[in-house]
């Protein structure tokens, strides 16, 4: 099954329908202002450190990656999914047990390979949790 | 991140067991299952999922590098994707801790299935100590 973002109504399960990891994260997406933003709910699982507790950084990571390419096929209704060749993670707030949102852009957008920035945040989207950068490889169809 | 954490949530969520932790020295494993899909077209794990396994990983390696227990953060992962894991195969993550210094800690780890010269995907981890040392805190 592909990953279907072409739709003018976006379905807010679209990934989670389509992509079984990112259902194992409780992602869903949203359009808010013509932008693409993807939302995780709190979830006992997602904890990395049950003593404060917090969310795994490797949630973090998943998650902005999720964002960074559903950016991606989104933007340039790709008909296959990007594959991540590299990405960066900076870490700055403690991943509370609360919601989670995440939005990208595409910095550059090359022939075959997207430079692309993904930023995460909780309450406040002045504060963000963790960013990204990363390229991805367009895949031929 | 603090260093005694076999049971993770999250980790344990994913499948993932430590197979051998000691020394600044770790070796993960994590059976391929239908959950950890990122691409539906091919069945290939979701890079996510490479990430989580590689900064919990890096973490324990930090961890058991340590004379005594005192928490740690990370500052910044990357992860460098070399070709996608192959389906229904367990994916092995070992890692390292390379330096501790007063307040930063560095550490690598490798992603592989077979042959762990011939790997997935390689990462390298920087963390900090999120009290401030020589504290006693």
């Amino acid at each position: 099954m592909k990953i279907d973002l072409t739709n003018a109504a976006l379905d807010a399960n679209a990934l989670a329908d389509s992509v079984p990891y990112c259902a194992h994260l409780g992602v869903t997406l949203s359009v808010k202002d013509g932008r693409l933003v993807l939302q995780m709910p709190f979830s006992d699982h997602l904890i990395g450190n049950p003593m404060v507790p917090a969310i795994h950084g490797g949630v973090i990571g998943s998650f902005l990656e999720t964002a960074a390419i559903s950016q991606v096929i989104w933007e340039t209704r790709a008909k296959a999914t990007p594959k991540p060749v590299d990405i960066t993670i900076d870490y700055f707030r403690t991943g509370r047990p609360v919601t989670s949102y995440a939005a990208a852009r595409i910095v550059k957008l090359g022939r075959r390979v997207m430079n692309v920035h993904a930023e995460m945040w909780q309450d406040d989207e002045t504060k963000p949790v963790a960013v990204l950068h990363g390229h991805f490889l367009i895949v031929a169809e | 991140m603090a260093a005694a954490m076999g049971k993770t949530p999250f980790i344990v969520s994913l499948g993932g067991v430590i197979d051998e932790v000691g020394n600044g020295r770790v070796l993960m494993r994590l059976p391929y299952s239908g959950k950890l899909v990122g691409d539906p077209d091919t069945g290939v794990v979701h890079g996510g999922v490479i990430t989580a396994m590689l900064d919990h990983s890096c973490g324990l390696a930090i961890g058991s590098a340590l004379r005594s227990p005192q928490p740690y953060v990370t500052l910044d992962l990357r992860i460098d994707y070399m070709k996608p894991a192959r389906p229904d195969a367990d994916i092995l993550f070992e890692a390292e801790c390379l330096k501790i210094t007063h307040e930063i800690l560095f550490a690598r780890g490798l992603a592989f299935q077979d042959n762990r010269n011939d790997f997935i995907a390689r990462s390298t981890g920087t963390f900090m100590f999120s009290r401030p040392q020589g504290t006693g805190a």
